[in-house]
């Protein structure tokens, strides 16, 4: 009996932990967006140690979040230490849009971040823009998450 | 591609009036759709032996091309073949219109084949077995190889007897040929008949190309392609292959259209992160910018008389659809509805205007006349867009894509058609997965 009733204060005990690890399984995907806004780091690359390469978007919308300017500020404290670097900026969108209005929206992302570099002092001859739209999804899944990863602006290296 | 030349000759032997005989009304759906006999056609047996003519199957080969256009509208009931009652050769010079009735057909088309002096003459009648009169009868001489088309005139010119509009078989569908996973997608230019026959690929697969559009002659073709990573709209000359970038803008052009009298495109073009419509005149290069504002301006369509441009445009925050004159004055909104507005294309009709709708997560095609009133949608489904018009106003062709699974997988993009009564949705066969179709004008007028 008392071999039984340790045996299932074990098992409730082992039961409770998974619970708890599916709870906060379920609360970190949920904390990946912050207003539509993907925070996570799952799709995210680095240009140099602590600066990451891209930036995400709000649905339809082109606005820099505190979070997006930030990593800006990186980037371009970066790039004017590494002045012979030049850079394309990719501006994308998730597949929810027509295709026209999207490539649209990517130019209008991937300028926004020109924008803030150029304002932190990178000449706008060292970038370059190109929007993709709807055409270069980093997650394929039709999910809200994969969609907030995929509305995005990348900084690439081009030499 | 080589240019198809057809030489027609036709002769008309008698056209009735149309008084008192059938008639099909295609302003509705119908669910009531004409029940008609497509009799093989008879081949003459002086007929030539050419070498990869399959002369002796042409007949029954027509005949089925036929009745594959005529089920595909809805509103007509091709009859089965081994019910019939009479002799191709017999039927074609008169038919037992009594026997015929008995087996519930009320219209009948018989026809004959020669194969001579390496040219095809196709002879065809229409039957109304109601009235029991002759309806139509046309010939006409072509090459042989030519086949296929004479069946699809065929179709086009009894479809416009039953129904007064013009037929739309005599047609092509150009799009773009998808291949390869979701976020890696391989798209190519292709082009087909609009039964789905025929298809060939105009470009490799090197680069992404988006958006073709015909010119009012389908001699050309208007596109978006990101060679050597400059996203520029291009021409193409179908028979020729030469491909030209538009102009020389230092940005992406986007969403291009021809004018209706084909001198000029319609593009957008992204400046500075701003996307503005502009247009350019083919023969002189003349760039005129039609649109000045903050927000994003495309997807740009002219009314048939010119006269005017629906596009789509956030500049209330949201994507609607404007019109304005083609001249960028008088802009007026005309999209009120809840939800996103996109896509519009002009009917060649000029009476609506077709669009893609976007609400709570679903999306329709839909179509509005011309000043926004009277929004119909037609179809909704998890991802669709981009309709364009057959020439003859009644139906659309759009793209639709699946959802695809936390993998990607399951993800798939078809063609797809629908009445503007919002009956008869279809699925168009590809021989790829496929988007963004573009339907021509009648390839013979």
């Amino acid at each position: 009996m008392k071999f039984n009733s340790a045996l299932r204060n074990f098992v409730l005990v082992l039961f409770s932990t998974l619970l708890i690890s599916a709870c906060s399984m379920t609360k970190k995907a949920s904390v990946d967006t912050v207003d539509d806004v993907y925070t996570g780091t799952d799709t995210v690359e680095y240009l140099a140690k602590g600066v990451p390469d891209r930036v995400f978007f709000a649905t339809n919308k082109s606005k820099l979040t505190t979070r997006s300017r930030d990593t800006l500020r990186k980037q371009a404290t970066w790039l004017r230490k590494n002045k012979d670097v030049t850079v394309t900026l990719e501006g994308h969108a998730d597949e929810r849009g027509t295709r026209e209005y999207n490539l649209a929206l990517g130019e209008r992302r991937a300028n926004a971040a020109k924008d803030y570099l150029m304002t932190y002092g990178v000449s706008g001859k060292r970038i370059t823009v190109i929007s993709y739209g709807k055409e270069k999804p980093v997650n394929p899944a039709s999910t809200p998450l994969a969609w907030s990863q995929n509305r995005r602006s990348v900084t690439v290296k081009t030499n | 591609m080589k240019k198809i030349i057809i030489t027609l000759l036709f002769f008309i032997f008698s056209v009735q009036n149309a008084n008192s005989l059938i008639k099909v009304d295609i302003t509705r759906g119908n669910l009531d759709p004409l029940p008609i006999a497509v009799s093989p056609l008879h081949v003459d047996e002086k007929s030539e032996d050419l070498k990869g003519l399959k002369e002796k199957k042409l007949g029954e080969e027509i005949s089925k091309i036929i009745e594959r256009n005529f089920k595909s509208t809805g509103l007509f009931n091709p009859l089965k073949k081994d019910a019939f009652v009479q002799k191709p050769d017999i039927a074609h010079i008169k038919p037992r219109f009594e026997d015929w009735r008995l087996i519930k057909a009320q219209a009948l088309v018989t026809g004959k084949i020669l194969v001579k002096d390496k040219k095809l003459k196709v002879e065809f009648r229409l039957w109304d077995l109601t009235a029991a009169k002759e309806m139509v009868a046309l010939s006409f001489t072509t090459t042989p190889t030519n086949w296929r088309r004479v069946a699809h005139i065929i179709s086009d010119k009894i479809y416009e007897r039953l129904t007064g509009e013009t037929g739309y078989f005599d047609t092509r569908i150009i799009y773009v040929s998808e291949t390869g996973p979701k976020d890696q997608r391989i798209k190519k230019l292709a082009i087909m008949d609009q039964d789905g026959n025929g298809t060939k690929y105009l470009t490799l697969g090197n680069e992404l190309v988006l958006t073709p559009r015909f010119n009012p002659t389908n001699q050309l073709v208007t596109y978006m392609s990101y060679f050597k990573n400059m996203p520029r709209v291009y021409l193409l000359d179908i028979e020729t292959g030469i491909q030209e970038v538009v102009g020389n803008f230092p940005g992406m052009t986007f969403a291009p259209r021809f004018s209706p009298d084909g001198k000029k495109v319609i593009m957008s073009f992204a400046k500075d992160g701003n996307s503005d419509i502009y247009s350019m005149d083919i023969e002189t290069r003349k760039v005129e910018r039609i649109t000045e504002h903050s927000s994003i301006d495309t997807s740009p369509s002219y009314s048939p008389d010119g006269k005017y441009i629906a596009f789509n445009s956030d500049r209330s925050g949201l994507q609607q659809i404007y019109v304005m004159r083609s001249d960028g004055t008088q802009v007026k909104r005309i999209t009120f509805g809840k939800g996103l507005y996109g896509t519009p294309v002009w009917s060649p009709r000029g009476d609506l205007i077709a669009f893609t709708k976007v609400r709570k997560g679903r999306f329709y095609i839909g179509v509005m006349r011309s000043d926004g009133t009277g929004e119909r949608l037609l179809t909704e489904n998890y991802y669709q867009e981009a309709p364009s018009w057959s020439p003859n106003g009644r139906v659309l062709i759009f793209y639709r894509e699946t959802k695809s699974d936390s993998k990607g997988k399951g993800f798939s993009a078809k063609l797809w058609s629908i009445d503007i009564t919002g009956y008869n949705e279809r699925m168009i066969k590809t021989e790829t997965d496929a988007s963004d179709p573009s339907w021509s004008s009648l390839l013979s007028k």
